[in-house]
């Protein structure tokens, strides 16, 4: 039988491989369903790995969605390395299009003109507030009431989905819209700059690979970043150190908030151009995959969430080339992270055969 | 005595983990009825022995006989059918449930609740135990709760009962108690292992003592016909280093704490009752007292972790501190090293240099922190104190006890502190490092700082300290000089009996 | 007064699936096992059940597929955190992920199909006393199976010794290691109860209370049901009043709309999510309350021997 021994020091290389493996692992079993399926698994591999990096459109397209992931996910990394369990990011993120999208209405309506210097700063800037206030909520009842950040941050979530239905479906609704609700177009002074001509990508993925550094230097370099480490890893020697552990708790949430809402809000002014129901599908919770994935690193997240989004296309692609229902994109993120957790495992233990227990004596 | 008169019998036994061998071939006879010593310094594998004695880990190599047949004990409950029993040091009781449920955990299946209630109670008149099975184990003094584990121990009729450093926790008077009742069972047969490094009370209770050292026997004596400077050279291969205690007048006044009352932060603490005393330059303050009675909470009071104390309760240097932060008391001259090195000194997964950060932060500056700098620092921690450790980078949980303890203790006295707190110095530390850190404190002593130390050895305090004072159920005895000091006297402060405190009721049920 | 009977009715149904999974999740707990992947437990019991009742007609047979394939799921999370110590929030997170979109990909075959008709039940001679009848007696046999498992529950805990022994373990599974008890079996044992539990819950919702199947179908039922075992302070007949407290705050919606109240029903939809967080927030207050019920080892790992 298999035993699991623990290593003297933590494996340096599995740290890297770790990753490695549990996306080999996830493409077999992926392999496996589009055999059970029907289809073939090579076509459906190439369709998730290699189709999405093909051309100059599928790149854009990548960098696109892994955007809003990237920017989710830093935040999310301050949040877990301080211990402070925030899953409403979805939440934050449909908040963030909503003030964002909410500015956007207004300068529609007003037909508000003025230098996509101005003008995109503060769209972006409504989201981070949106987002950062949803957060603060959370902020606030953890601090005063010690509610947990888990469920009252996910219970945030399905308020805050109903709030965007009402405003789409009451509030803002266009009166032009026939049988799927949505709020006016924004006027195009409020759309956000492009990045590639003849494709979608827009400043956002520049503001993300800037906020990648941002963040590094941040958790690593900062002392405030350290001190919210300390935090999150012993929660006694930061009170040791005098480390304000409620400073921590805002820090976290407010940050990873504003994160989510700047992401919303470019959801909102970049690709959509509109709100509607569906603002995010789902991102907010791929995130916290992209999170884990990429190491709670900056460095790594940029990585996985490139990752990440290389699925949502090639779950656009295999539908629509293979007829592989898209809804697998979601059952291979989340086997991702499942399979990650587990090889994890061996970066502490090593995995050895053991032969059949002798009867009397010792011997293992 | 051949094999099948004695009752355990061990024959070389190794046990190995990744990176040290915790016990390299020992072995060993405990006949019945016999009281028999086993004495080590901490890391020296006493534990480990147990463990493998009592099932809970499997050894690699080597043989157990019970009674002169070979015997594999895959685990705790094959241990106990045998007849094998074992008193923790750190007590395995369930603090939500009774104590009569916490024994019938760890008796027989068949038998009910209620017979079991019966029996504890039969068992400890027996035995001269005072133990109430019916209150939930957290309401229960120390004491009580270690009565509470050997009445467990005792229910299941061991033939051999394994005492892992049991006096840590009892006053002086306690422990003639205890050893009635292990003479009482050892006069009935049973046999018994006394897992202690205190030598007095070996040369007092056992009649046979194994020597460990290094995970090796290295002797095998009779307690009685040695003296502590031989035993002590069995255990660590030396005699036990003389500390100079210079006589000096103690210089102006640095902490004064009066008044201090704090309630208690959760169910299972202590309440502190108007405490007060006073540290001053020059000299150094020993507090004595059986864990669980306010230490953890006076510490947090005076480090900052708890900032809720009386305002003016606390003094430095005439300054109120006691609703201040602990950065901010640090910054007027008071540093502390807690009793728990790894979680709360040191954060165990992170380098020794990014541990400096947690109480000197000169390596920051402008919200931003200099790497090199905190390299630097430790890399001068590590050679002023002889630190044994893989470099500046190596994780604070990758040093043994006493290293670790050598670098905490070392950063706050490098930090020139004007006060040094600090509990239980050399706890779980080897005796050569033991030495070293009294010694850094006499010497912070002499050139000026305040020292206020917390320890639950005795012996330890009566060496280092120009005063002792004793805390109890959350009260201060008044202070003594060491040189008037007896153990006796001593004892009696901490079971709360010292003039004046009858009638604050401070009996505290040892 | 006929409008307040079946409000009650109403709630009793609608508390009863959250009712169900919240006892699954404090068996876990006491255990010391907190599992964050009810809501994904649900989900793919929810699918299975639907596809199991579609295919053969009957409910129970479905409700034992939502069982079992809660316990499959419980089975992979089970392994990881209590076999390979990983962190118990994030693999918890990682099953409710995959429960997700699991449970989309299923169930897409079975997106607007409908079941055979669905069977009145109600209790004879009870079920026509006025008032009373209507309000308790017309409930499917589910809601008294979760009141009796709220009863068997309580004794297991608090009056045999598996439950003694269960709760020592979620206390300090270190002690009970040492004391001989296989900790990491129990643990098991526990956190399979527990995918059971809330797989028959999934399985109600999507074959007796729904009865559909859509995506999400939950609706967040799982993560209220774990906010349920900290407001009730892991006691089981708490557990089943806070499931039908939720119960009642989901169906005023209903009820206020009857009456005519003129709020628009995305606001009112909010009510059940505003209302976990309001007591969740007031029962949360007193930390030192909270640290006396709850199990202390919850979310820490555990490794026998060293």
């Amino acid at each position: 039988m298999f035993r699991l021994e623990a290593r003297p020091q933590p494996s340096r290389a599995m740290t890297v491989a770790s990753p490695l493996l549990a996306l080999l692992l996830t493409a077999g079993l992926a392999a496996l369903l589009f055999v059970l399926l029907g289809k073939n698994p090579l076509a459906g591999l190439s369709a998730y790995f290699l189709e999405p990096l093909n051309g100059r459109r599928q790149l854009t397209e990548v960098a696109l969605k892994a955007t809003p992931l990237i920017l989710c996910a830093l935040g999310l990394a301050v949040c877990y390395r301080s211990n402070v369990w925030n899953i409403g990011a979805e939440g934050q993120f449909v908040l963030g299009a909503i003030t964002a999208g909410g500015l956007a209405l207004w300068m529609t309506s007003v037909g508000f003109k003025a230098s996509a210097w101005i003008i995109t700063p503060l769209i972006l800037a409504a989201g981070a507030l949106g987002g950062m206030a949803w957060a603060a909520i959370v902020a606030f009842l953890r601090d005063r009431f010690n509610a947990s950040e888990i469920l009252v941050s996910l219970m945030l979530v399905y308020v805050a989905q109903q709030l965007l239905n009402y405003l789409v479906f009451v509030t803002w609704k266009d009166p032009k819209g026939f049988s799927m609700p949505h709020t006016p177009t924004f006027d195009a002074a409020t759309w956000l700059p492009n990045l590639v001509p003849q494709s979608r990508l827009h400043v956002g993925a520049l503001v993300a690979l800037v906020l990648v550094a941002v963040f590094w230097a941040f958790i690593f370099r900062s002392w405030r970043g350290f001190q919210l480490q300390v935090g999150g890893l012993s929660p006694a020697a930061a009170r040791y150190a005098g480390f304000s552990a409620r400073a921590a708790l805002w820090t976290a949430l407010l940050v990873s908030g504003a994160m989510a809402g700047l992401a919303g809000a470019m959801e909102a002014a970049g690709p959509l151009r509109q709100l509607t129901p569906y603002v995010s599908t789902g991102y907010g919770f791929t995130a916290i995959i992209v999170c884990f994935v990429g190491r709670l690193h900056p460095v790594g997240i940029l990585f996985s969430g490139v990752l990440l989004s290389m699925f949502l296309i090639g779950g656009e692609l295999g539908q629509s080339r293979l007829g592989l229902p898209n809804a697998l994109t979601g059952v291979f993120q989340g086997l991702l992270l499942f399979l990650l957790l587990a090889c994890d495992t061996l970066i502490a233990y090593r995995v050895r055969w053991v032969g059949a227990v002798p009867a009397g004596g010792a011997g293992r | 005595m051949s094999d099948s008169q004695q009752l355990l019998g061990l024959r070389a036994i190794v046990k190995r983990y990744p990176g040290v061998v915790a016990v390299g071939g020992v072995s060993l006879d405990v006949p019945p009825g016999q009281i028999h010593a086993l004495l080590g310094e901490n890391g020296a594998g006493k534990s480990t022995l147990m463990k493998v004695i009592y099932g809970a880990v499997r050894p690699d190599e080597g043989q157990i006989l019970w009674n002169g047949q070979p015997v594999a004990i895959r685990n705790p409950q094959e241990a106990r059918k045998l007849g094998i029993s074992m008193v923790f040091q750190h007590f395995s009781l369930f603090d939500t449930l009774t104590a009569a449920e916490n024994v019938w955990l760890g008796v027989d299946r068949s038998l009910s609740l209620a017979e079991v209630t019966r029996r504890v109670v039969k068992v400890a008149a027996a035995y001269g135990l005072d133990v109430e099975p019916l209150r939930p184990v957290h309401t229960l003094s120390v004491g009580e709760r270690q009565r509470v584990e050997i009445v467990r121990a005792l229910l299941t009729n061991p033939k051999l009962l394994i005492l892992d450093e049991p006096t840590s926790v009892l006053t002086p008077q306690a422990v003639e108690r205890l050893f009635d009742t292990l003479r009482k069972l050892a006069g009935e047969g049973v046999a018994i292992i006394y897992i202690s490094h205190k030598l007095d009370e070996i040369r007092a209770l056992c009649q046979h003592c194994t020597v460990l050292r290094g995970g090796k026997v290295t002797g095998e004596v009779d307690p009685s016909r040695e003296t502590n400077a031989s035993l002590s050279r069995l255990m660590i291969g030396a005699e036990p280093p003389a500390l100079s205690h210079a006589v000096r007048a103690p210089g102006e006044m640095v902490l004064e704490v009066g008044g201090l009352s704090l309630a208690r932060q959760d169910q299972f603490g202590v309440d502190l009752a108007d405490i007060a005393f006073s540290v001053r330059a020059g000299e150094v303050v020993g507090v004595a007292g059986v864990s669980g009675n306010g230490q953890q909470e006076l510490m947090a009071a005076l480090s900052g972790e708890d900032p809720r104390a009386p305002a003016g309760s606390i003094r430095l240097f005439g300054r109120d501190v006691a609703r201040a932060p602990a950065d901010s008391r640090r910054a007027a001259g008071l540093h502390f090293v807690p009793e728990e090195r790894l979680g709360r000194g040191a954060v165990p997964t992170l380098s020794l240099a990014q541990n400096t950060l947690l109480t000197r932060t000169e390596a920051v500056g402008g919200g931003w922190i200099s790497v090199a700098a905190t390299r630097r620092l430790a890399r001068h921690l590590i050679e002023s104190f002889n630190v044994r450790a893989n470099g500046t980078e190596a994780a604070a949980r990758s040093l043994s006890g006493g290293n670790l303890q050598k670098f905490i203790v070392g950063r706050e006295i490098d930090a020139r502190p004007r006060l040094l707190i600090i509990s239980q110095p050399t706890w779980g530390v080897d005796v050569g490092a033991a030495a070293q850190i009294r010694g850094e404190i006499l010497k912070l002593r002499d050139g000026g700082c305040a020292v206020l130390v917390v320890s639950e050895e005795l012996e330890e305090l009566f060496e280092i300290s120009d005063r002792l004072l004793v805390i109890a159920r959350g009260r201060i005895s008044p202070s003594v000089p060491v040189a008037e000091a007896t153990i006796e006297r001593i004892g009696e402060w901490m079971s709360g009996l010292w003039s004046g405190a009858a009638a604050e009721g401070t009996h505290v049920p040892a | 007064m006929n409008e307040i009977a079946l409000l009650i009715a109403a709630t009793l149904a609608s508390g009863t699936p959250v009712a169900l999974a919240g006892l699954g999740l404090l068996l876990n707990e006491k255990a010391g096992v907190l599992n964050l992947g009810a809501e994904g437990m649900m989900l793919v019991a929810a699918v299975a059940g639907f596809a199991v009742a579609f295919h053969t007609g009957s409910d129970w047979v479905a409700m034992g597929a939502g069982a079992l394939a809660g316990m499959a799921m419980a089975l992979a999370f089970g392994w990881l955190v209590i076999w390979l110590g990983t962190n118990q929030y994030a693999t918890g997170l990682a099953l409710s992920l995959i429960g997700g979109g699991l449970s989309a990909f299923v169930g897409l075959g079975y997106v607007g199909k409908k079941l055979s008709e669905r069977t009145v039940f109600d209790i004879p001679g009870l079920a026509d006393l006025p008032f009373v009848g209507p309000a308790f007696f017309r409930q499917h046999p589910m809601t008294y199976i979760a009141i009796v498992a709220t009863l068997a529950i309580a004794w297991f805990l608090y009056r045999s010794r598996g439950g003694l022994v269960l709760r020592a373990i979620g206390e300090s599974p270190e002690s009970a290691h040492f004391l001989g008890y296989r900790v990491r079996l129990i643990r098991l044992a526990a956190v399979l109860a527990g995918g059971a539990l809330c797989g028959v819950a999934g399985a109600f919702l999507s074959v007796v209370y729904a009865p559909l199947w859509v995506e999400g179908l939950v609706a967040g039922r799982g993560w209220i049901a774990l906010a349920l075992t900290t407001f009730a302070t892991w006691r089981p007949w708490r557990v089943l009043l806070g499931a039908y407290l939720f119960g009642g705050v989901t169906m005023v919606q209903f009820f206020l709309q009857g009456e005519g109240v003129e709020i628009a029903s995305q606001l009112l939809s909010m009510l059940p999510y505003l209302a976990t967080i309001v007591v969740l927030a007031l029962i949360s207050r007193n930390p030192a309350w909270i640290r006396i019920n709850m199990p202390a080892s919850l979310g820490r790992p555990f490794h026998p021997g060293s």
